[in-house]
């Protein structure tokens, strides 16, 4: 077969997160062979959870390092009252000593301060503060942030997710990992278990059946608490009778909107409440009060609503929990569901507004296949339309990151710094602006394009001695540079212009 | 339940973040013992003009008949509306650098002219290379001239002992080719960021006008340049990129240079400190409208400018003892190209200054600047070797062996003889 390294140059960047050295050459000689490929390793899709905290240990972690905090700081608050009663007793007594006394209850609150910092002090600020030997006065950095253990856990769960897509071979499975993680957004400023649930619910299904995906997903807890669910209960159920409370429709509706039929596709407010009252008493152990499986999924028969619920015209037996369990199984199977899912993988692979016979190819498929995602994703890089349109998507911001990471062979990211600056670029991990996720069209990224050029000269004045910038573009590019990146390259000024340049060439923020 | 996730603790630019940002200063703890046995304590810093610079434009030979032949309008002369400043009769500084000037006339400056390392090509890096390996040729090299210079030092216990057992310090954490090497280095990064310089920004621009429109009109709105329509590259209406591109720019150049290498001089400053310190300035790629005396090249020799006023300052007493040595890969064109410009060139100068510096004279063995006495016909002929100011001055200042000097700080360079006699 003759060799397509071009063709190997756009599969990997379109479909994967770009070349590491040699994969160009690697797969020219069957670029989409190479895609299919990736699908088929055991384990594609999965990355070892060793070290890493379930969900629900996550969620237990959390709760219990709340508690304890405000635990220590009713017990502050106590000392300091008895300390302010102590000095009011002391200064009727003897009023000189008025000052002296307000101070002395100040000191223990800012001891109790000091406390929460990490005493392994392995920030660079203690570092350098020995060693300075003068005052330079650079402009003081922001105190720092004691870290607390759901801050390390999410700095473990997001260097393990780069970390997956900085070392794939190609890193097709690993973007179906992110299209499915953000068709499924949860939000880490609502659960502590953002990554254990990409783990615990996206992963394993993103080559398996669609229905599969939706009901892990749904029925995790970090789904659960981020759209409300976990104390949405039936209005006429025993929990909701005696403490007269009822239904939050959030998940109800974003699954029929977001996740499964899409917005305007027939469903009305009825199915909604409907459809909310069937997933109620889908709920957490309180960690709380159970320190065994706190923070797990918990179906709680006494939050269900009781008796039957029509939706999108089909009704629904009261069997408790298999009851959602049904519902979805419907959703995953409507002619919309495949409508919409086809819609926004295309458009996210190949163009904002895709060519309709490749969302039909992929509709179809769907359909035909009973919703299996290895089906889909595999008529996804063999229909000839999805490699017509040649680079019209610009990459997002951590996929642009990754792929510059992955041409200066990196296998593991400085997570901190990843995170920071995807913060800055728009496009913070597991924090998406809304349940809909991060947008996957062109004009939502085209402005941050000025905040890449900062993050490239960054990047570039940190590496730039260490790596020649035409090397890279062969790496990186090949045979898809074009000759003016190839001129504006060899003529920089500076091996760290030449290394931004290459980094912000159009060829290489497109996909 | 509250299990919020603390949103803040996950914005917050950390310290290490910082630390990692950026990187362009230097220095570290090798103290010139055999100096100090002499009863002195000499500091030593190096700065890296990356770019190459016009030599010329930066120190005129106003007194060449030819000169104004040769640069025509951009020619830098005695009088007019912004006149250079006076060196020596012949020569005169440019306009945006008066506090070099006043160091001059107070005999804490020398210009050296007509100088170039041995690299006759035009190619940044490979300039650079050898600019700051001090090998005699590009190629791939691994350590820099300044710290093979070190590794010759002894480290002084005083210093090693002072800093918690580590013996070296340093500013940055990258550390620019011409400090790498065996000695090691300690660093600390300015904290804020060098900023993209305007020169990237319009290559970028140029690049995206001829390959995404998109993008181009994104750039175009960041740098206030959208009236400015994107089917006219910027080479083609000089009038209206200049100023529009550098309002902002070099105020954030300025307080860069200045931040970086005031920096790197309180940290020589300090008793228990570092001696020797190099770091590197961007941007003097002067291809299209170099502006010597008014516009881009005027404001960068200004920032430079306050820059070195800062490494003075900061130096307080220490001055005394100092020499800062200014160096770039090669000089640019005698004349002024199609694009109101200079493409690469040949030779350029070299600065030096400090309190240690016998300064107040351009030390040149003139060239000429007839076309004939160009090299090929193009650029100024160098006529001293960078190298032996430079081994002039690690000889004679940090009290390095001439031999080693020719063998593993420069090697290969036994031709060339250090200069004598640039100190007082």
């Amino acid at each position: 077969m003759a060799l397509d390294p071009r063709g190997a140059a756009l599969a990997l960047h379109r479909f994967g997160f770009g070349p590491r050295a040699g994969t160009i050459a690697a797969i020219a000689s069957d670029p989409r062979g190479a895609l299919l490929a990736e699908l088929d390793r055991p384990n594609a899709g999965r990355i070892p959870d060793a070290g890493l905290m379930s969900s629900g240990a996550a969620g237990r972690m959390a709760s219990d390092f709340f508690a304890e905090r405000a635990a220590k700081q009713r017990l502050e608050t106590r000392r300091q009252e008895a300390a302010k009663q102590e000095a009011a007793k002391l200064a009727a007594a003897n009023p000189a000593m008025q000052d002296a006394a307000q101070s002395s209850a100040q000191n223990p609150a800012m001891e109790n301060a000091g406390m929460e910092k990490p005493a392994d002090a392995k920030s660079a600020d203690a570092k350098t503060a020995d060693t300075k030997p003068a005052d330079p006065k650079p402009a003081t950095p922001p105190p720092a942030q004691p870290e607390t253990p759901l801050v390390e856990n999410f700095f473990r769960e997001a260097k393990a997710h780069y970390d997956a897509a900085v070392r794939a071979e190609l890193g097709f499975a690993e973007r179906l990992v992110w299209f499915w993680s953000n068709h499924f957004c949860v939000n880490s400023d609502t659960t502590a278990a953002a990554g254990a649930y990409e783990r615990e619910a996206i992963r394993p299904h993103v080559l398996g059946k669609f229905a599969e995906l939706l009901l892990a997903a749904e029925s995790h807890p970090a789904m659960l608490l981020y759209l409300d669910n976990v104390n949405s209960m039936g209005p006429n159920s025993t929990t909701g009778l005696n403490i007269n409370r009822g239904l939050n429709e959030n998940l109800g509706r974003e699954i029929l909107e977001l996740h499964t039929l899409g917005v305007r596709t027939g469903y009305n407010q009825e199915d909604v409440v409907s459809f909310a009252k069937v997933i109620t008493g889908w709920t957490l152990h309180n960690p709380a009060f159970n320190p065994e499986r706190g923070g797990e999924f918990l179906y709680h028969p006494r939050m269900h609503e009781p008796g039957p619920q029509t939706v999108l015209g089909k009704a629904y037996r009261d069997t408790g929990l298999e009851q959602g369990r049904a519902v979805l199984a419907d959703l995953a199977r409507q002619p919309a569901t495949a409508l919409h899912v086809a819609t926004k993988l295309a458009r996210h692979f190949v163009a904002d507004d895709p060519p309709p016979t490749l969302v039909e190819t992929l509709r179809a498929k769907f359909v035909e296949t009973d919703g299996d995602l290895w089906q889909v994703s595999r008529a996804l890089v063999t229909a000839p339309e999805s490699w017509a349109p040649e680079q019209a998507k610009i990459k997002r911001p951590s996929e642009w990151i990754v792929s510059y990471l992955r041409a200066h062979a990196v296998n593991g990211v400085d997570v901190r710094r990843m995170t920071g600056g995807l913060t800055r670029l728009g496009e913070p991990l597991w924090r998406p602006p809304a349940p809909i996720g991060f947008s996957d069209r062109n004009d939502a990224w085209l402005d941050g394009l000025a905040h890449r050029l900062d993050i490239a000269n960054n990047y570039a004045q940190n590496n730039a001695e260490r790596l020649d910038a035409n090397e890279m573009l062969e790496i990186a590019l090949g045979q898809l540079a074009s000759a003016e990146t190839r001129a504006a390259v060899k003529r920089a000024e500076t091996k760290q212009q030449a290394l931004t340049l290459l980094l912000m060439a159009p060829e290489f923020q497109r996909r | 339940m509250s299990d919020r996730l603390p949103v803040s603790c996950l914005h917050a630019a950390t310290r290490r973040e910082l630390l990692l940002g950026s990187g362009a200063l230097f220095a570290w703890a090798f103290v010139p013992k055999i100096a100090r046995a002499e009863g002195r304590d000499p500091r030593f810093l190096t700065i890296v003009l990356r770019g190459a610079l016009d030599g010329l434009a930066a120190v005129a030979p106003v007194g060449d008949p030819d000169w104004v032949k040769l640069r025509g309008d951009n020619a830098l002369k005695p009088d007019g509306a912004k006149p250079g400043l006076p060196l020596d009769g012949f020569f005169a500084l440019n306009p945006a650098m008066p506090n070099l000037h006043r160091l001059y006339k107070a005999g804490q400056a020398t210009v050296v002219h007509a100088v170039a390392t041995p690299y006759r090509e035009r190619s940044h890096f490979d300039g650079q290379d050898v600019l700051e390996s001090g090998l005699a040729r590009p190629g791939r090299a691994d350590t820099g001239w300044l710290n093979r210079a070190l590794t010759r030092l002894e480290p002084d216990d005083r210093v090693r002992t002072s800093q918690n057992g580590r013996r070296t310090f340093a500013v940055g954490p990258i550390t620019p080719l011409v400090v790498r090497g065996p000695a090691p280095v300690l660093s600390w990064v300015p904290p804020r960021l060098p900023p993209v310089s305007d020169d990237t920004t319009m290559r970028l621009l140029d690049l995206y006008r001829h390959a995404d429109p998109t993008f181009a009109r994104v750039l175009e709105d960041r740098i206030g340049l959208a009236t400015l329509g994107p089917d006219t590259p910027p080479a083609n209406r000089p009038g209206e990129m200049g100023p529009a591109v550098q309002i902002g720019g070099i105020i954030q150049v300025r307080s860069y240079f200045a931040e970086a290498a005031g920096a790197a001089a309180k940290f020589l400053a300090n008793p228990d400190g570092p001696r020797v310190g190099a770091l590197a300035l961007d941007g003097w790629d002067t291809h299209n409208n170099e502006g010597a005396i008014n516009g881009r090249l005027s404001d960068l020799l200004g920032a430079l400018d306050a820059a070195l006023a800062a490494v003075e300052t900061n130096m307080g007493p220490a001055w005394s003892e100092t020499v800062v040595t200014l160096v770039t890969e090669f000089g640019r064109t005698g004349r002024i190209n199609g694009t109101e410009g200079t493409d690469h060139g040949t030779a350029t100068v070299a600065l030096l200054l400090g309190g240690a510096v016998k300064g107040g004279r351009v030390v040149a063995d003139w060239p000429g600047v007839k076309e004939s006495d160009l090299h090929e016909k193009r650029d100024l002929k160098a006529t001293t070797d960078l190298r032996a100011v430079l081994k002039g001055l690690l000889r004679d200042h940090l009290r390095i062996d001439e031999r080693v000097l020719a063998s593993d700080i420069f090697p290969g360079s036994d031709d060339v003889r250090p200069i004598g006699g640039l100190l007082g």
